[in-house]
C-alpha cells in the first residue's frame, strides 16, 4: 500500500513539468510555430526560478520568476521567427543552445544552495484517507495548476472564438490574414504563453522536484515534451495521457531495476520513450482522418501590406 | 471615340442617374517599390448591378480588390462608400460597412468543420449556437445546401465555394466581390452560382464579378471595366461588345485564335492503350477506379470531362506511374506494357505527365525552373552525363520553353514559385512538348490561366498532337474540351463512360454523363463506333 501510494506520488512529481511544458508547447504550435527551443526556456526557467526563491524565499514569487524568464527567452524566439521571419527550426535550436549557456551563467552563484521545496496540500481528514488522500489532497501547488492549465486549454481552443482563430492562423495564415486576423500578433501571444508555460515547468524542478540547482537539471525534458506534443497530435486530452504515461514508465522501470528484474537497464531505460510512442501511436490510429498537424506549422509568414 | 463616350458616361446602361454610386474608387493607386500595381484606377460601383472586373494575370485585378477590401492600404487615391471618402483599416472594417469578398483561392481552414469557418469570416458575436441557426437559414434561403459539421478536407470544390459564398452572404453585403468564382466549377454549377447572383442582385446588392470567362461576363454582367498592365483601359457594358473585342482590350492586342488541326491527321497506330484498369486508392478519401478502358491513336486528342474529385486524380496517378498496377497490360504505352513500369521508365518509353496542381506536384515551388527542368527531363533528355547534370542544357531547355511558349519571368532562371500561374503552367506544358513526346496526358491544362496564355497552351496540345502525338487532357472546362478534343469521355465515380465525338458530345449529353446517367444504350454503341 505504502509502496504504490509513494510510486504514484513519484508519477504525479514526474510527469508534472512534462505537462506544464508541452500544454505551452500545444499552443504555440497550434497557432502555427514551431518553437524548438523548449528546453532552453525551461532550463533558463529552472535557473531563474530557483534565484528567484532563494533571494526572496517565496516559492510563489521563484515561480513567477520563472514564468518571466520563460516568456522573455519565447520573445527573443519571437522577434527572430516572427518579426524577422527567420528559420523557426534554427531559431528554436539555437534558443535552446542559448538557454542552457544562459542557466549556466545565472545558476553559477547558487549551486550548492538549498530551498524550503514547495508545500503539499494538507486537508486533515481527506488527505489522510489511505492510498488515494495523499494523490488527491495531498499534492503541490503545481500538480493542481497543471491540470487546471490543460483543462483551461482544452476549454480555449475549442471552445472560445479567440480559441478557434488560433486554431485557423496554425490551419491556413494566408487565409487567416485575408479574413483580416492578426496572424503574426496571434502567434506571438502564442510563443509567449509556450515561453511561459515551459519557464514555469523548468521552474518546477528546482522550486519543487528537488529543492536545489544544479546546471543542466532539465536534462532533455523539454525535447521530450517536444515529442509529447507531435505524439498525441496537438490533442490536449491524449497530451494528458502521453504525460503521465511516460512518468509512469519512468519511476516503474527505477522501480523494477530496483528490485532485480532480469532485463538490461539500457532496455528499461529507454521504456519509457517505447511505451509513449507505442501507445501514442495506437492513439492517434483511431483517427477520423483529415491532417492532425496544423497544417501551418513551421512554415513562415510575411503578409503583404 | 464610341468607347470614349461610354468611359464617360457615369451611369452606365442609364439606369441610375438619379442616385449615386455606392462605391468609387479615384484615381487608386499602388506601388511595390517601383513597380506600380495600379495606377490611378477609377471605377464606380452601382447597386443592383453586376459589374465585370476584366484583365489578363498581374493586369492588376486582386490589387484593386485587395485596395477594395481593405487588405492592402492603397499608395494614393482615394474610395468613397455611398459619396463619403473612407479609409479601411483592414477586411473587419469593410465587412461592418457592408462589403463581402469570396475569394479565389478560398480562404478557407481545411481541418475545420463548416460552421466554425463561417464564424471565422464574420465579425459579429453571436453564440455559435445562433450562427449554426443562421448558416442553416441562409443556405437554404439562396439553395445553397451545407452540411455544418463536416470538416472542409472532405468537400468537393463547389461544396467549398458555397462555404465561402454563405459566408458573405450571412454579413447582407450591400456588395460582394467575388474573385474568379466558376473557374473550378462545372457548367451545372456555374449555371447554380449565376440564379443566386441575379437574385443578389435583384434584392438590390452590387457585385464585383472577376472572371477570365468572357461569354459568362456578357451573359451575366451589366458594366465590365477592364484593366491592363495596372491601368483602366475602358468600361463598358460587356452585352454590346463581342468576346473577341473585350479579350482584344484585356490583351492589348489580337489573341491567336486556335486552329483548329487538319482533320485528316489520324493515324492509326494506338499510342496509348488502356485495358481494363482497376485501382483500389491509396488513400483514405480517394476515389476506386473501376473496369476503364480507352485506346488513344498518335494524333489524337481525347478528352476526359467530369467534376473533379470523381477519380481524374487517381486515373493520372495510374497512368503516370505514380502508382503501379499489379498488371503490366492494363496500359500500354507505344506497344509496351507499362502498368507496372516506374515514372522514369514511362518517360523513356516516350510519354510525359503534366498533373493538376502546377505548384508542389507540377514543380517544386523554391526550386529553379532549370532545376524543375531536370526533375522531369533526367532519364530522356540529355540532361545527365555519366551521373554529373549538364547545367548548360537544363538551362537550354529553359530558354526553349521561353522561348517557344512566351514564358514572362523576371530572370533567365527565377524560382518556379515566382512565376504567375499562367507563365508557370506555360513553362511546365512547354517543358515536356519540348521532350517530344510520343503521349502526353495532361491534366487541367488552362486551370486558372489567363486567356492569352490558355490559347497558346491549347495551340501546343494541338500542334503536338498533328506532329503524331496521342494526348490525353483531363479537365473541367467544357469549351476547351468542345475546342480541342476529337473525342470526349466522361469520368464518374471512378468510371470512365464511352467517348464521344466532340461534334456528338452536347453540353447536355455531357452533363448527363457527369452527374452520374447513362446514355441510351443506341446511342453509346454509335459513340463507340467512332
Amino acid at each position: 500500500m505504502e509502496l504504490i501510494e509513494a510510486i504514484i506520488l513519484a508519477v504525479l512529481a514526474a510527469s508534472t513539468p512534462l505537462l506544464i511544458a508541452a500544454t505551452g508547447e500545444l499552443v504555440t504550435e497550434r497557432s502555427g510555430v514551431l518553437n524548438l527551443g523548449v528546453e532552453g526556456m525551461m532550463i533558463v526557467g529552472a535557473a531563474c526560478g530557483f534565484a528567484g526563491a532563494w533571494l526572496t524565499g517565496s516559492i510563489f514569487i521563484g515561480a513567477l520568476f520563472g514564468i518571466v524568464a520563460g516568456m522573455l527567452m519565447s520573445l527573443v524566439f519571437a522577434l527572430m521567427a516572427l518579426g524577422l521571419a527567420v528559420n523557426q527550426v534554427a531559431t528554436g535550436l539555437a534558443l535552446t543552445i542559448l538557454g542552457i549557456g544562459l542557466s549556466g551563467l545565472i545558476g553559477a552563484g547558487f549551486v550548492g544552495e538549498r530551498i524550503a521545496p514547495a508545500v503539499h496540500l494538507s486537508i486533515p481528514g481527506l488527505t489522510d484517507i489511505p492510498l488515494i488522500g495523499r494523490v488527491l489532497f495531498g499534492e503541490d501547488a503545481f500538480v493542481y495548476f497543471s491540470l487546471a492549465l490543460i483543462i483551461s486549454v482544452w476549454w480555449f481552443l475549442y471552445r472560445t472564438r479567440p480559441g478557434l482563430i488560433l486554431r485557423a492562423c496554425g490551419d491556413n495564415h494566408v487565409s487567416a490574414h485575408a479574413l483580416g486576423y492578426p496572424v503574426l500578433r496571434i502567434r506571438t501571444f502564442a510563443v509567449m504563453f509556450g515561453g511561459a508555460c515551459a519557464g514555469l515547468a523548468g521552474a518546477y524542478l528546482p522550486l519543487a522536484y528537488t529543492p536545489f540547482f544544479i546546471p543542466g537539471m532539465t536534462a532533455g525534458r523539454g525535447w521530450i515534451a517536444l515529442a509529447l506534443v507531435v505524439f498525441s497530435s496537438w490533442r490536449p486530452g491524449r497530451l494528458v495521457v502521453g504525460a503521465y504515461l511516460f512518468g509512469a514508465v519512468t519511476i516503474l522501470q527505477l522501480h523494477a531495476q530496483g528490485w532485480g528484474v532480469g532485463i538490461p537497464s539500457q532496455f528499461m531505460s529507454a521504456l519509457p520513450y517505447l511505451a509513449t510512442v507505442i501507445v501514442l501511436v495506437l492513439l492517434s490510429r483511431a483517427r477520423t482522418g483529415g491532417s492532425t498537424a496544423p497544417a501551418a506549422l513551421g512554415t513562415v509568414f510575411v503578409p503583404d501590406r | 471615340m464610341q468607347a470614349h463616350q461610354r468611359m464617360l458616361d457615369p451611369t452606365p446602361n442609364g439606369l441610375h442617374s438619379d442616385e449615386s454610386p455606392l462605391l468609387q474608387a479615384i484615381g487608386l493607386t499602388k506601388h511595390y517599390g517601383d513597380f506600380l500595381a495600379n495606377d490611378s484606377i477609377d471605377i464606380d460601383i452601382w447597386p443592383k448591378q453586376i459589374h465585370a472586373l476584366l484583365g489578363e494575370n498581374g493586369a492588376g485585378k486582386s490589387t484593386l480588390v485587395k485596395a477594395i477590401y481593405g487588405l492592402i492600404q492603397p499608395s494614393a487615391g482615394e474610395i468613397r462608400w455611398q459619396g463619403t471618402p473612407i479609409v479601411l483599416s483592414g477586411p473587419s472594417e469593410a465587412r461592418s460597412r457592408g462589403i463581402g469578398m469570396v475569394f479565389q483561392h478560398f480562404s478557407l481552414f481545411d481541418n475545420l468543420n463548416v460552421a466554425e469557418n463561417v464564424a471565422l469570416g464574420l465579425d459579429r458575436t453571436e453564440s455559435f449556437k445562433d450562427m449554426s441557426a443562421r448558416l442553416e437559414q441562409v443556405s437554404k434561403t439562396y439553395g445553397l445546401p451545407l452540411d455544418p459539421r463536416r470538416e472542409v478536407w472532405q468537400l468537393s470544390v463547389g461544396e467549398r465555394q458555397r462555404i465561402e459564398i454563405v459566408r458573405a452572404l450571412m454579413q447582407d453585403p450591400k456588395f460582394l466581390i467575388l474573385d474568379e468564382p466558376t473557374a473550378v466549377l462545372t457548367p451545372q454549377e456555374a449555371d447554380q452560382l449565376f440564379i443566386v447572383l441575379e437574385r443578389l442582385k435583384a434584392e438590390g446588392r452590387a457585385i464585383l464579378y472577376i472572371s477570365h470567362k468572357l461569354a459568362e461576363v456578357k451573359r451575366l454582367c451589366d458594366t465590365a471595366t477592364i484593366l491592363r498592365g495596372g491601368k483602366k483601359v475602358e468600361t463598358c457594358n460587356p452585352r454590346l461588345e463581342t468576346a473577341a473585342s473585350l479579350a482584344r482590350m484585356m490583351v492589348g492586342s489580337e489573341i491567336k485564335e486556335v486552329k483548329a488541326a487538319a482533320a485528316d491527321r489520324k493515324t492509326t497506330v494506338p499510342r496509348l492503350v488502356v485495358n481494363d484498369l482497376s485501382l483500389t486508392p491509396s488513400e483514405a478519401h480517394g476515389v476506386r477506379l473501376e473496369h476503364i478502358s480507352f485506346e488513344l491513336k498518335g494524333g489524337e486528342i481525347l478528352g476526359i470531362a467530369g467534376v473533379a474529385g470523381n477519380g481524374q486524380d487517381e486515373l493520372f496517378a495510374a497512368l503516370s506511374g505514380e502508382r503501379l498496377s499489379q498488371d503490366p497490360g492494363t496500359v500500354v504505352i507505344e506497344g509496351i506494357a507499362a502498368g507496372h513500369l516506374s515514372i522514369t521508365q514511362r518517360r523513356k518509353l516516350g510519354a510525359a505527365f503534366v498533373p493538376e496542381e502546377r505548384l508542389g506536384h507540377g514543380t517544386v515551388p523554391r526550386m529553379k525552373l532549370s532545376e524543375n527542368a531536370l526533375l522531369t527531363g533526367h532519364a530522356a533528355s540529355g540532361m545527365v552525363h555519366h551521373g554529373f547534370i549538364d547545367t548548360a542544357a537544363t538551362l537550354e531547355t529553359v530558354d526553349r520553353a521561353t522561348e517557344t511558349f512566351d514564358v514572362r519571368k523576371a530572370k533567365r532562371d527565377p524560382e518556379a514559385a515566382s512565376l504567375s500561374g499562367g507563365n508557370l503552367q506555360k513553362f511546365i506544358v512547354g517543358r515536356e512538348i519540348l521532350r517530344n513526346p510520343a503521349v502526353l496526358v495532361v491534366c487541367q491544362p488552362t486551370w486558372g490561366v489567363d486567356a492569352g496564355a490558355a490559347a497558346v497552351i491549347r495551340q501546343a496540345l494541338l500542334d503536338l498532337a498533328t506532329a503524331g502525338a496521342a494526348v490525353l487532357v483531363t479537365s473541367q472546362d467544357l469549351d476547351e474540351l468542345a475546342e480541342i478534343a476529337d473525342r470526349i469521355a466522361v469520368m464518374f465515380h471512378g468510371r470512365l463512360s464511352a467517348p464521344l465525338a466532340t461534334s456528338e458530345a452536347t453540353r447536355e449529353k455531357l452533363g448527363l454523363l457527369m452527374g452520374g446517367s447513362r446514355l441510351e444504350p443506341k446511342e453509346a454503341a454509335h459513340a463507340v463506333g467512332t
